[in-house]
C-alpha cells in the first residue's frame, strides 16, 4: 500500500516482511529508527517469530549475525560509519564464510573530524569484503531492495549490504509502496543454507586454510560475486514484472540515448542529477545519467555498454581515496579500457555538504565547454583551505585544521545577513 | 519542527500530491536549532537537495531571528509565519519585509494557542492550520485529518483544535487586512 512514511520506517517494514528470524544491532545516527522499528515489531509481536537481539557494540552485532546465519537462521543487522568500521574485521569474516546476512548501511562520512552526516566513506571502506553492495536511489528502492537482497544472498550464499544515503532518506518522509506479505512470502522463499551447524550433522565452518587452497576458497568466493551479476538483473526483471517496479537491477540509464556527457553516480543524488540534466537538456546540451545500483560486484561490461556511445564522462562521487582520488572513477576507467573515452572524477556531498542542482548544472556546463580537470572537488571553498594552509605555514603550532576552519566560518543571523547585502 | 514538516507532507498526500519532507540532516535533537523541509508538487519529487528558495518559511521559535539567516533564498512573493504573539515591528524586523506583500506575513501567537488547548507548547499543529490559513496551498481538512492521524485519541483532538485555532486567526488577520487596505 502507498504511505507517506519516513524511509526508516519501510525498510523496517519491508525487513519484517522478510521474516527475519534474528534481528541484532547496535543503535548508530542515522541507522537508528530502522532498528528502532524493527526492535518494536518485535517486541509487540507483529515480527514473529523473530529474536531481537540488543548487543554491546557493532563488532557483536555482527558476531551474533555470523553465529545466526550459521546455523541456519534468516539474519539482519543495520549500521553507519564509524559503527562498520567497528565491526570490520567481522564483517570480513560474514563474507569470507558465505553466510547470506543481509545488512542495511544508512550511508554516513567517517570521522575524524566527527561528523554524522551522509556520505559514501564507511560503504568504500568495505568495497573489498566481499559483501554485494547494493545502493538505493529513493526509499521505494532502499525497501524493495531489502527482499531482493535476502533473495540474492540467500541462493548465492554471500552476505548483501544495501545502501542508503544516511538522513537524506532514512529520515526522509515521502510516498513508499510498502509490499504485502503473500508477495514478499512468493518471492522469497524460506532460507535454505548451504552450510549449517547442526548436532546431528557435524561442520567445521570457519576452519584455517593454509597457502594450500586460500586462493581457490577467495577465488570461488569471487566467482560467486561474477554468479550475483548474472543474478540482480533476473531477480530485478522479475520484481518488476510482478511489482510493475524498476528497483535493483546492475545499472539505469536516464536519457542517454544521445548524449554525449554522461554523469556517472551512486544512490540518492541521482535523482537531484536527473533534475539538473533535465534543466541542461532544455538549454540544449546532450546530457544523461548513468546511476549504477550494483557497487559490488561492480558490472563492467552494462557499465560499458551504458557508456561507450558517450564523448566524456563525469562521475560524481561521494567519497575518495585520500592521494589517489575517485574509488568508483577507478572501476569506471577499468570497464572503458581501450575506449576513447573522457573520464573526469568530482567529488562532492562529502560529510553532508549539500548536492545542489545549480552546481551540478553549472558543472555539466563546465563539462560541455571541457572545462573539468581529472578531479574535482564540488564548491569547495579555496579561500578556506588557502587561509588555513597561510596559517600552516605561518606558525608551528598553528593547531588543529577541523577546529580553525570552523572558526573561519562563523554563524550568521538574518538581520546581519540583510544589512550585509 | 521535523513532525510538522512531515505531517505537512502526509496532509498534502493525503490530497493526492507529491511531498517529500526532511530534517536538516542529523540536528533533529531537543534543544539545537532546527530546520526542516516539505516540498509540494504535482509531479514525482526526485530532487534531495535542501530547500534553497522557500516558497514559504514557518519561524517556530522566534529567538532564532537573530541567530540564523532564516529567510535566505526567500523571494518577496514569499510567504511568512512567525509563532510569536508580537508583530513583525516589536521583533525589531521594521523595514525587513518592506518589499514583501503584507498579506503574506503573518505572525501567529501558536505556542499560546497550545498552551490553550493541548495544555503543552507544542506549536506544530497549530501552525499548520496558520499556514493552511495564509497560503491556501493546503486545505484545512487535510491538515485536520494529517493531524488526527499522527496524533491518536485526545491529543489528536486537542492537536485538531489547535489547528483549527490558528487556521481562524490567521483568517481573521487576513480578513482585517484586506478590509485596512480597501479602505
Amino acid at each position: 500500500m502507498l504511505r507517506q512514511i519516513e524511509g526508516s520506517r519501510a525498510v523496517a517494514e519491508t525487513v519484517a516482511l522478510c521474516r527475519p528470524e534474528v534481528v541484532c544491532a547496535y543503535p548508530i545516527s542515522p541507522q537508528t529508527h530502522i532498528i528502532e522499528a524493527v526492535g518494536a515489531m518485535v517486541k509487540a509481536g507483529d515480527l514473529t517469530p523473530c529474536e531481537f537481539i540488543n548487543v554491546e557494540s557493532e563488532f557483536a552485532a555482527m558476531s551474533v549475525a555470523i553465529g545466526a546465519s550459521a546455523t541456519g537462521a534468516r539474519a539482519y543487522t543495520a549500521t553507519a560509519s564509524q559503527g562498520l568500521l567497528f565491526m570490520m574485521e567481522a564483517v570480513y569474516n560474514a563474507a569470507g564464510l558465505g553466510l547470506p546476512i543481509v545488512m542495511t548501511l544508512a550511508n554516513r562520512a567517517i570521522g575524524a573530524p566527527i561528523n554524522i552526516w551522509n556520505d559514501h566513506s564507511d560503504a568504500m571502506a568495505v568495497r573489498d569484503s566481499g559483501w554485494i553492495q547494493l545502493f538505493a536511489e529513493t526509499n521505494q528502492e532502499a525497501a524493495d531492495l531489502h527482499v531482493q537482497a535476502f533473495r540474492l544472498a540467500e541462493e548465492l550464499s554471500v552476505p548483501v549490504m544495501v545502501c542508503m544515503d544516511g538522513f537524506i532518506l532514512t529520515h526522509a518522509v515521502e510516498g513508499v509502496d510498502i509490499l504485502d506479505q503473500s508477495f514478499v512470502d512468493s518471492f522469497l522463499p524460506p532460507y535454505e543454507p548451504r552450510q549449517v551447524l547442526d548436532t546431528s550433522d557435524p561442520v567445521s565452518i570457519g576452519a584455517m586454510v593454509g597457502p594450500e587452497a586460500f586462493e581457490e576458497v577467495r577465488y570461488l568466493a569471487h566467482l560467486r560475486q561474477l554468479d550475483a551479476l548474472e543474478r540482480i538483473p533476473l531477480i530485478a526483471k522479475e520484481f518488476a514484472e510482478a511489482t510493475g517496479r524498476e528497483s535493483g537491477g546492475l545499472v539505469r540509464s536516464y536519457r542517454t540515448d544521445d548524449a554525449d556527457i554522461i554523469i556517472v553516480a551512486l544512490g540518492s543524488v541521482l535523482g537531484t542529477i536527473k533534475d539538473a540534466v533535465d534543466i541542461r537538456r532544455e538549454a540544449g546540451e546532450r546530457v544523461g545519467v548513468v546511476g549504477i545500483t550494483s557497487f559490488r560486484p561492480f558490472p563492467g561490461r552494462a557499465v560499458h555498454e551504458a557508456l561507450s556511445h558517450a564523448r566524456q564522462v563525469v562521475i560524481v562521487e561521494k567519497a575518495f581515496s585520500l592521494g589517489s582520488g575517485g574509488v568508483l572513477s577507478t572501476d569506471v576507467a577499468m570497464a572503458m579500457q581501450g575506449t576513447p573515452l573522457t573520464l573526469r572524477t568530482v567529488i562532492a556531498g562529502l560529510g553532508g555538504r549539500s548536492i545542489t542542482r545549480r552546481s551540478l548544472e553549472k558543472l555539466i556546463e563546465a563539462a560541455g565547454r571541457d572545462e573539468l580537470e581529472g578531479l574535482t572537488f564540488l564548491d569547495l571553498d579555496n579561500g578556506a583551505v588557502e587561509r588555513e594552509r597561510a596559517r600552516m605555514s605561518a606558525t608551528r603550532r598553528s593547531g588543529p585544521s577541523a577546529e580553525n576552519l570552523l572558526r573561519d566560518r562563523g554563524t550568521v543571523s538574518s538581520v546581519k545577513a540583510k544589512e550585509e547585502v | 519542527m521535523v513532525t510538522a514538516a512531515e505531517i505537512l507532507s502526509v496532509a498534502a498526500f493525503g490530497e493526492g500530491r507529491h511531498a517529500q519532507a526532511f530534517p536538516s540532516f542529523g540536528s533533529e535533537r531537543t534543544g539545537a536549532p532546527v530546520v526542516s523541509f516539505c516540498r509540494i508538487d504535482d509531479f514525482e519529487i526526485r530532487t534531495r537537495e535542501p530547500v534553497m528558495e522557500p516558497d514559504a518559511v514557518i519561524v517556530q521559535d522566534v529567538t532564532l531571528i537573530h541567530q540564523v539567516d532564516l529567510f535566505s533564498g526567500l523571494s518577496k512573493d514569499g510567504y511568512v509565519l512567525v509563532n510569536t504573539s508580537r508583530d513583525f515591528d516589536e521583533l525589531g524586523f521594521g523595514d525587513f519585509f518592506s518589499e514583501f506583500r503584507p498579506e503574506r506575513l503573518v505572525t501567529c501567537p501558536a505556542t499560546e494557542l497550545a498552551l490553550e488547548l493541548l495544555g503543552r507548547p507544542l506549536p506544530n499543529a497549530a501552525l499548520l492550520g496558520g499556514f493552511a490559513a495564509l497560503t491556501g496551498q493546503i486545505t484545512m481538512t487535510a491538515i485536520d485529518k494529517a493531524v488526527r492521524d499522527r496524533f491518536a485519541g485526545p491529543v489528536g483532538e486537542r492537536n485538531a483544535a489547535a489547528a483549527a485555532a490558528a487556521f481562524s486567526f490567521v483568517t481573521s488577520k487576513e480578513e482585517e487586512l484586506a478590509r485596512a487596505s480597501s479602505d
